[in-house]
């Protein structure tokens, strides 16, 4: 099959020995599993009580809109607290169970005929087994199924260094991962299945190879696609399989393409043929700051430390811990923090991995970010209109298109934090649509009360109108009075404030207040 | 000769330009009002001394306000303005309020006496209540304009912080 090149993209150090990923190794329970409730309103979703007693698999809290997922625990226990608890580089409400060693599991009836059910039926079972893409973006999958697409590319280029989770999964798991292409093509009502992993990894190719010759697999194409990163990014592996950009603004259904994750299909594929809440997910433990690098099977929830401790422990090399990959992931300060469906890997890179630290200058105008950019976006015009404050002309620019792949700031000789930057434009730009949605709803609601004023007042002098009908040329004056247009009302209704009265009202308050607060605690016994 | 023949063609200029002007001010606007209202925050707070952001924004389409007179949309709001209608830049005028974070009022509710003073006073129907009862702020609609302090008899209302902002984190816990 002949590939396509995308645009930019850069040649990262693998730091991946082998032709073959690691076994997946499993971890004893921690004693403590750490679940983050979905934001926000998170006490009304959770569905359980402090002491409560839960097994494995049971739903903690239901989904709190279509971009949310369920969450469910992790393995048996009791509940011990529901209390905010970092999570990343923040904080969340979490349900902490103290787990009792016994893992009992409460699954879901599994649906072993899915090949006759209706794909409505399926798609309830995943976002009810809280089935989100294990590829880094932990976005449910059954929102993401419920538009088809001809052709299902399953992806299995995790192309950041050292992650190999995926891999391991190819590896070890070729058979699984058939199964659930199977399902995946199904719930697409594809016609074409791509299984795209990269050229490097032979192993996990002569697994899938072997796997595929079985009686009853068949039906995926694996294509091997060249080690460039960001080619594991789902717009860039479309672009290189197909030939084909996804439209700025755009999703790959536009292109009636459907793109998942490896594991995420396998958890799909569990969740229906096996009745099982996703509950445990791949984690590559990497970096020279930490023993005992491999691929972990690790129920969510587990905090990073008790992963790490089990592994082998740091290394005197630990400089910095990473929740994902070393160009997307997240930086965290303490390893109190729970993996979570979207933590691919734990990396503890030594000193001599991390970019050597040096401090920003002015940019030279090299033009390297732009060469790599796989949005072909224009990072230095971006860095100017974000710096001036210019997020509009930065929007306009294409910031949204910004897959925050980091190659610019990796290129970067001027150690300038690019991606940072853009990734705060893009929440201000969110938080500035946010509020333009707020105003919107606002204006409609004035517009709606100075619509009632006037029809009350229209009404008032109908009223008096038909009280007095002998004096009818008299009522007519008041409705000459009558403010005569919504507009009209509304000037009238919300004449402007006194700002002077505004601020005696607000100086008013607060001086009673502190009168009122001492007299309060005399009057308390 | 070349001189009068100069005056005149600069004069012919100089009316063609006016009447211009005036014609573009004429046709301005409906249209372009929507787009200045577009851009304001809606708070219906009248801080720019207009009843509204609608009358501010015709105001501004007429030429008769400037850029700097709303202190709830900030000095990016201004930036906005200035943008739309080509004027040059500048922070808003201290003189109708200074610019700070997105407020939502909040009724002490064990001071209310239910008066619907508020309630009247409120240009986005932010507050519900009845006569006698207590009165409470719906956040998720408030705009945070102000408006409800000056009417009400015991001064039960503050402003606080925007939920959203503060982050507000539920405390069902921790038995």
């Amino acid at each position: 099959m002949l590939l396509q090149p995308f645009h930019g993209g850069v040649r990262l150090p693998p730091h991946k020995p082998g032709d073959a990923a690691p076994a997946p190794q499993s971890l004893p329970l921690p004693p403590e599993l750490v679940h983050p409730l979905p934001p926000p309103g998170a006490s009304g979703a959770c569905a359980v009580t402090v002491g409560q007693r839960v097994r494995r698999g049971q739903l903690l809290a239901a989904a709190a809109d279509a971009r949310g997922a369920a969450v469910h625990a992790g393995s048996s226990g009791t509940v011990t607290a529901i209390a905010p608890r970092p999570v990343g580089d923040g904080e969340a409400t979490c349900v902490v169970i103290a787990t009792d060693g016994r893992d009992d599991s409460a699954p879901l009836p599994p649906l072993a005929d899915w090949r006759e059910l209706p794909r409505e039926r399926l798609l309830e079972r995943l976002a009810v087994a809280g089935v989100v893409g294990l590829g880094g973006a932990a976005f449910p999958a059954a929102a993401k199924l419920a538009a088809p697409g001809t052709i299902l590319i399953l992806n299995g280029a995790e192309c950041e260094p050292w992650l190999r989770s995926d891999e391991a999964l190819l590896c070890h798991g070729a058979v699984e991962v058939l199964a659930a292409a199977q399902l995946l093509a199904h719930l697409c009502r594809a016609t074409r299945v791509l299984l795209a992993l990269e050229s490097r990894m032979h192993g996990a190719r002569a697994a899938l190879q072997a796997a595929l010759a079985a009686p009853g697999a068949g039906g995926v194409e694996l294509v091997a696609v060249p080690t460039r990163y960001p080619v594991g990014s789902e717009r860039q592996l479309i672009r290189v399989l197909t030939g084909q950009e996804v439209p700025s603004g755009g999703l790959p259904r536009d292109l009636d393409a459907s793109v998942h994750n490896v594991a995420s299909a396998v958890a799909a594929w569990r969740a229906i043929v096996h009745g099982e809440a996703l509950t445990e997910r791949l984690v590559t433990l990497g970096g020279r700051g930490v023993r005992g690098a491999g691929v972990y099977r690790v129920r969510l929830g587990t905090p990073v430390a008790h992963l790490v401790a089990h592994a082998g422990g740091y290394t005197d090399a630990a400089a910095r811990l990473v929740l994902g990959g070393p160009m997307m992931g997240q930086a965290v300060v303490h390893d109190a923090v729970p993996v979570l469906a979207s933590t691919q890997a734990v990396l503890v890179l030594g000193a001599d991995e991390l970019r050597a630290a040096a401090p920003e200058r002015a940019c030279i105008r090299c033009g390297d970010c732009a060469a790599v950019c796989p949005a072909q976006l224009l990072p230095q015009t971006l860095l100017a209109q974000l710096r001036e404050g210019e997020l509009e002309a930065a929007a306009q620019q294409g910031l949204s298109d910004c897959i925050e792949c980091g190659a610019c700031a990796w290129v970067c000789p001027a150690q300038i934090p690019l991606v940072q930057l853009y990734r705060d434009g893009k929440s201000a730009l969110q938080v500035q649509e946010d509020e333009r949605a707020r105003a919107a709803q606002a204006r409609a609601r004035h517009l709606a009360r100075a619509a009632r004023l006037a029809r009350d007042a229209a009404e008032r002098v109908a009223r008096v109108a038909a009280r007095a009908p002998a004096t009818a040329p008299a009522a007519a004056q008041p409705a000459a009075t009558a403010p005569a247009t919504p507009a009209a009302a509304a000037t009238t209704a919300a004449a402007p404030m006194d700002k002077a009265a505004v601020l005696a009202a607000i100086a008013r308050g607060r001086a009673r207040r502190q009168a009122a607060a001492p007299a309060g605690r005399e009057d308390a016994p | 000769m070349t001189a009068t023949l100069l005056a005149a063609a600069l004069l012919l200029g100089l009316v063609a330009l006016g009447l211009g002007a005036l014609a573009r001010r004429a046709g301005a606007d409906v249209d372009l009002a929507a787009r200045i209202d577009a851009v304001l925050p809606q708070t219906q707070c009248g801080q720019c001394n207009y009843p509204g952001c609608r009358p501010y924004a015709e105001a501004l389409a007429r030429g008769e306000a400037d850029i700097d007179q709303c202190p709830p949309g900030g000095d990016a709001g201004a930036r906005a303005l200035a943008r739309l209608l080509g004027r040059v830049p500048k922070p808003v005028n201290p003189a109708h309020g200074t610019p700070g974070p997105r407020v939502v009022a909040l009724i002490d509710e064990t001071t209310c006496i239910g008066c619907t003073k508020c309630i009247q006073a409120c240009p986005v129907d932010a507050i519900v209540g009845a006569p006698k009862l207590m009165h409470t702020v719906i956040a998720a609609e408030c705009t945070g304009c102000e408006l409800c302090l000056p009417p009400c008899p015991v001064d039960c209302i503050t402003l606080v912080p925007r939920a959203a902002d503060a982050a507000a984190v539920p405390t069902r816990s921790t038995a």
